[in-house]
């Protein structure tokens, strides 16, 4: 019950936040509740599953280009190609755990980063579909969902809150069912749990195509939500920021990718305008930060003092 | 009064909401423009490349933009207000420059954004100026905005795009290297626009493409394709991208040495900001380049030439001042001193007065069409297309005479002019 | 040719890699920034030293790996250390790193890709075109580091008690090793090693400051595809890599081919996820 309460609260506080925000930063928040879902996909599959995959670029690529072609060549409605994006998602995501979930571990890495590779030269080369490297903008009329106007600030926040609310209450329902706890059996011992009758290939091909899908939302919504799509979104920069959003904010948390997400966002804004060098500012940030709290920031919190915290 | 300070400075939401109000209440009390010359000065938004791969740009870019501003702030400002420049670093990506235009527009309270160069940046980040309904003023030779694939609110009145460049140098390349031609380009967008605007020119002259050699993305070694070139080529036309270009220019040395090789033409993006001196590229001695401004000062320059060498800290060899490794990318970063020039005539022209004027701003700019040579236009007179919202100028081609880029041939206006293929003017804004 | 050239390039980026890896079990994001500090220090020292560019040259083979190797001694002392080498922590802190290394090579030595003239400047003219005799140094350059690492792996204390430690940390501690300096040893040895590849390869590439990024993909896909820890692995796959691309741009354009090599190249890990000379786990 306190978990429902903690989430609902969050989702209301977020609420609020758009009204009281100036513009600048409501908008931000609505970049970053974006990025948060795709994150809260990467932690699926790493955070509980323990599936350390460096291709989930591809996963919002499939999204992003899923829903991004239906509507730009095809003139699909905004809100199929959304779906037809979180479908794309999971599809790829079917497909690279059928082949990469022979291996694991750091060969799992590396297979997955291949593929991801293997889809952003194929973005770049098939540039008269695709757009390549330039990318695609999309019109004001492509990006209306039912009725909502997504060049509008106001629109584009709730249909960003209403994903993510979604999928954060999906993936709290998930994390606390019997299927959350087979997740961390294969985090943990996936051995023991073949002992037991289980099927760990079947069980992490459908974490993974899960995490596909909540990937391929993310990029689709980003697509339709921010009006662009782009070969920059395949390359291996965009594997490893949900990473870092989410051991930022604590890998295996409900809530660490949505606080990753937004500090990562605030660190490089902020340090930004502080100094030119601000990279090193932010290099410098996660490296204290990492030493101060190993497990990111909710993980750490959950060890030391909240040991409910999902 | 600009630059590093305007970097440091991040005003609180306090002040951001406070001077909005300013504005406001600005236009509804209608204050003369001579009121608000002892005000505040106009906030210029400024998307840079300080880092990424556009880093080489964005710093070169930034200290023209600054040496522009401060001669406008000299003459008086814009309408008698005086301006400053707000850069944001986009990190040279598509996200983050649309966050920066956000930023810039609704943070640092800026009336319009300008100097963008790379392509994807453009296109990430047009999508917003144009929700956000603010003036975006792109540098960036890339066919994106004639092309019609952006909005109202995007325009580029400051440099030729790159189909206009190509067309205008084929002729001069057909009649003057050869009409058997090899290209090498990079395999993706930048690239492809070379060959599908170079090859359909250079056929429109007689001459024929014999082979493209497309450089896949990745690569940061050509000599296994160099072996594709036909022997029977007469002229290598090439175009890179990135730190790739001196290993490539080095590499096609090693490949030809001193034999008899086709003759080379290329584009000078290849080779901004590299020093011709720098060893590895005597290869390149007697071969011919497209420049946009001729980075050596020729003979025949104009007036004010020397004036904007001079305001921005560059020498006759197209060096820093203070540094004659430090080569700029003279054929660029004109545009951003032409840019904001182009700013200053568009506003004193419609009396833009804050950001309710903004629609009035781009009418105004959709409405000019002759820039002439001026200080305000070093690199030469352009005719502004309000219904494409690209400009078009005279191109140069150089040749690498004795280590220097040397002017040989001049393009005319009309050499680069092609059939609109949009009318943003019928656009909604 | 050029595949040896480009098995060479990815054997001698990847050896630093191959050693942290499989000694420390710990995935080092700031490897590329570590070989992109090498080419950059290079190009610097090759500044200061006047003459034939060959004396530049050698100063840089002896300055540049001995700073990254301090500065990865200290990043291991100072950081990775003290987050017990857990695997997650390690990767957050090693992109930290890798920001930090790249803003200072930026602010220090700017955006410019800078060239290091080679030492030597032999052309080998061949009958149809012509060809640099220093891309064939590189080649025997890569085989002499290798052997040397191997010789020193197999043949040293130091190896020795680093083949200890990669087997078993818990017993080898429990004799006497020192575990922590044994891995800030491997971890500098490591950085070392990238530089010492930088400057090696500078002369044929150049030196930029984000010039690391590539070699770091390709070193870690060296790495797995020969088996962790395995030097043996890390030169065959080097080969594999390195040649590949090659062969299946006859049948394809350049790019298709790019994408055929990798995507068959995963294939090997999805049929061999040990790599090719990995010891099952």
């Amino acid at each position: 019950m306190k978990i429902w309460i903690l989430h609902i609260a969050v989702l209301l506080a977020l609420v609020l936040a758009q009204l009281v925000l100036p513009p600048y930063h409501a908008n931000n928040l609505s970049r970053i509740l974006v990025l948060a879902v795709f994150a809260m996909g990467y932690n699926i599959s790493f955070g509980y599953a323990g599936l350390l995959s460096l291709g989930h670029a591809l996963l919002f690529a499939a999204g992003m280009y899923g829903a991004g072609m239906l509507v730009h060549h095809a003139g699909m409605p905004a809100l199929p190609a959304l779906i037809a994006g979180g479908l794309a998602g999971g599809a790829m995501a079917g497909l690279v755990g059928l082949l990469a979930l022979r291996t694991a571990g750091v060969s799992f890495m590396i297979v997955t980063l291949m593929f991801a590779q293997v889809g952003f030269l194929s973005i770049l080369y098939f540039n008269g579909v695709t757009g390549g490297d330039e990318g695609i903008a999309l019109t004001g009329p492509q990006r209306q969902i039912l009725g909502l106007d997504m060049t509008q600030d106001t629109p584009r926040f709730w249909v960003a809150l209403i994903l993510f609310a979604i999928a954060l209450l999906v993936k709290l329902a998930l994390v606390q069912s019997r299927f959350g706890r087979l997740m961390l059996a294969m985090r943990e011992n996936e051995e023991r749990s073949r002992m037991l009758g289980l099927n760990p290939f079947g069980i992490k091909l459908k974490i993974l195509v899960i995490s596909g899908v909540f990937s391929g939302v993310a990029g689709a919504a980003y697509a339709l939500l921010f009006g662009y799509l782009g070969g920059s979104f395949a390359s291996v920069q965009y594997s490893i920021l949900p990473m870092l959003y989410v051991l930022l904010g604590g890998a295996g948390t409900v809530l660490g990718p949505l606080l990753g997400a937004g500090l990562m966002f605030y660190l490089v804004d902020f340090t930004s305008g502080l100094t030119s060098a601000y990279l090193m500012v932010v290099g410098a940030a996660l490296v204290v930060l990492v030493l101060f709290a190993p497990k990111g920031i909710l993980g750490t919190l959950r060890e030391r003092w909240l040991p409910w915290l999902p | 009064m600009m630059t590093k300070e305007a970097n440091v400075f991040m005003p609180s939401r306090r002040a951001v909401l406070a001077g909005m109000g300013a504005a406001g209440l600005m236009t509804t009390t209608g204050l003369s423009r001579a009121a608000m010359a002892q005000g505040a000065p106009m906030k210029l938004g400024f998307q840079l490349h300080a880092t990424g791969i556009g880093a080489s740009y964005g710093r070169w870019y930034q200290r023209t933009a600054d040496a522009a501003a401060k001669m406008i702030n000299d003459m008086g400002g814009i309408g008698g207000r005086p301006i400053e420049l707000v850069y944001e670093d986009d990190g040279t990506g598509p996200k983050r420059g649309a966050e920066v235009v956000d930023k810039l527009a609704n943070q640092h309270g800026c009336e319009v954004i300008f100097g963008t160069l790379f392509s994807h940046v453009v296109m990430g980040s047009a999508p917003r100026a144009g929700e956000l309904k603010i003036p975006y003023l792109v540098c960036s030779e890339g066919y994106h905005v004639a092309s019609g694939a952006l909005n109202r609110w995007t325009l580029q009145p400051g440099i030729t795009d790159v189909r206009s460049q190509i067309q205008a140098m084929a002729p001069w390349v057909a009649a003057n290297l050869g009409k058997k031609v090899t290209m090498v380009f990079p395999d993706y967008a930048f690239g492809h626009d070379h060959r599908d605007f170079f090859t359909a020119a250079i056929a429109a002259q007689g001459g024929e493409v014999i082979a493209h050699i497309a450089v896949p993305p990745t690569e940061t070694s050509f000599t296994q394709y160099l072996p594709q070139i036909p022997a029977e080529t007469e002229v290598l036309y090439h175009v890179m991208v990135g730190p790739g270009v001196l290993t490539f220019v080095k590499e096609l040395g090693e490949f030809y040495g001193a034999g008899a090789g086709p003759k080379l033409f290329g584009f000078i993006d290849s080779l901004e900001a590299v020093d011709m001196a720098t060893p590895g590229l005597e290869f390149l001695e007697g071969s011919h380049f497209w420049e946009a401004h001729s980075r050596v000062k020729p003979a025949d320059a104009g007036e004010h030439e020397a004036a904007y060498r001079a305001a921005v800290g560059v020498d006759d060899n197209g060096a820093s001042l203070s540094d004659p490794a430090d080569v700029a990318t003279f054929s660029h970063m004109f545009s951003a001193w032409e840019t904001l020039f182009f700013i200053k005539q568009a506003m004193e022209a419609s009396g833009y007065a804050g950001p309710a004027d903004r629609q009035k701003l781009v009418e105004t700019m959709e409405g000019i069409s002759d820039l002439p040579y001026g200080v305000e236009r070093p690199q030469g007179a352009k005719m502004f297309n309000g219904k494409t919202h690209q400009a078009f100028g005279t191109q140069n081609i150089s040749q690498v005479q004795g280590g220097k880029l040397v002017r040989v041939h001049q393009t005319t206006m009309a050499d680069g002019a092609y059939d609109d293929a949009v009318d943003y003017t019928a656009m909604s804004f | 040719m050029e595949g040896l050239v480009k098995a060479a390039v990815l054997a001698l980026t990847a050896v630093g890699l191959s050693l942290v890896f499989g000694v420390m079990r710990v995935v080092n994001v700031a490897h590329g920034a570590f070989f992109m500090l090498g080419a950059v220090l290079a190009w610097t020292v090759a500044q200061y030293v006047p003459g034939d560019p060959m004396f530049g040259w050698f100063a840089a083979l002896l300055i540049a790996p001995a700073i990254v190797a301090a500065i990865a001694a200290t990043a291991d002392t100072f950081v990775l250390k003290r987050l017990n080498y857990d695997p997650e922590a390690t990767i957050v802190a090693t992109i930290g790193l890798l920001y930090i290394l790249e803003q200072a090579a930026l602010s220090l030595f700017g955006p410019d890709a800078k060239p290091v003239p080679a030492p030597f400047n032999i052309r080998l003219q061949l009958p149809w075109f012509g060809y640099s005799g220093y891309k064939i140094f590189v080649v025997f350059a890569a085989v002499a580091v290798l052997l040397a690492v191997w010789w020193f792996m197999t043949r040293t204390r130091a190896g020795l008690v680093m083949r200890a430690t990669q087997v078993d940390r818990q017993t080898a501690r429990a004799f006497g090793i020192n575990v922590d300096r044994v891995y800030a040893g491997v971890f500098a040895l490591g950085a070392g090693l990238a530089a010492i590849a930088a400057v090696l390869l500078v002369p044929i590439s150049q030196a930029h400051y984000l010039m690391g990024g590539d070699p770091l993909l390709l070193s870690f896909i060296v790495v797995i595809i020969g088996g962790l820890g395995s030097l043996r692995g890390t030169l065959v796959a080097a080969l594999i890599i390195g040649l590949s691309d090659g062969v299946i741009s006859m049948f394809w354009s350049p790019t298709l081919a790019k994408i055929i090599a990798t995507a068959a190249v995963a294939m090997v890990l999805v049929f061999r996820p040990q790599g090719l000379f990995g010891a099952r786990a």
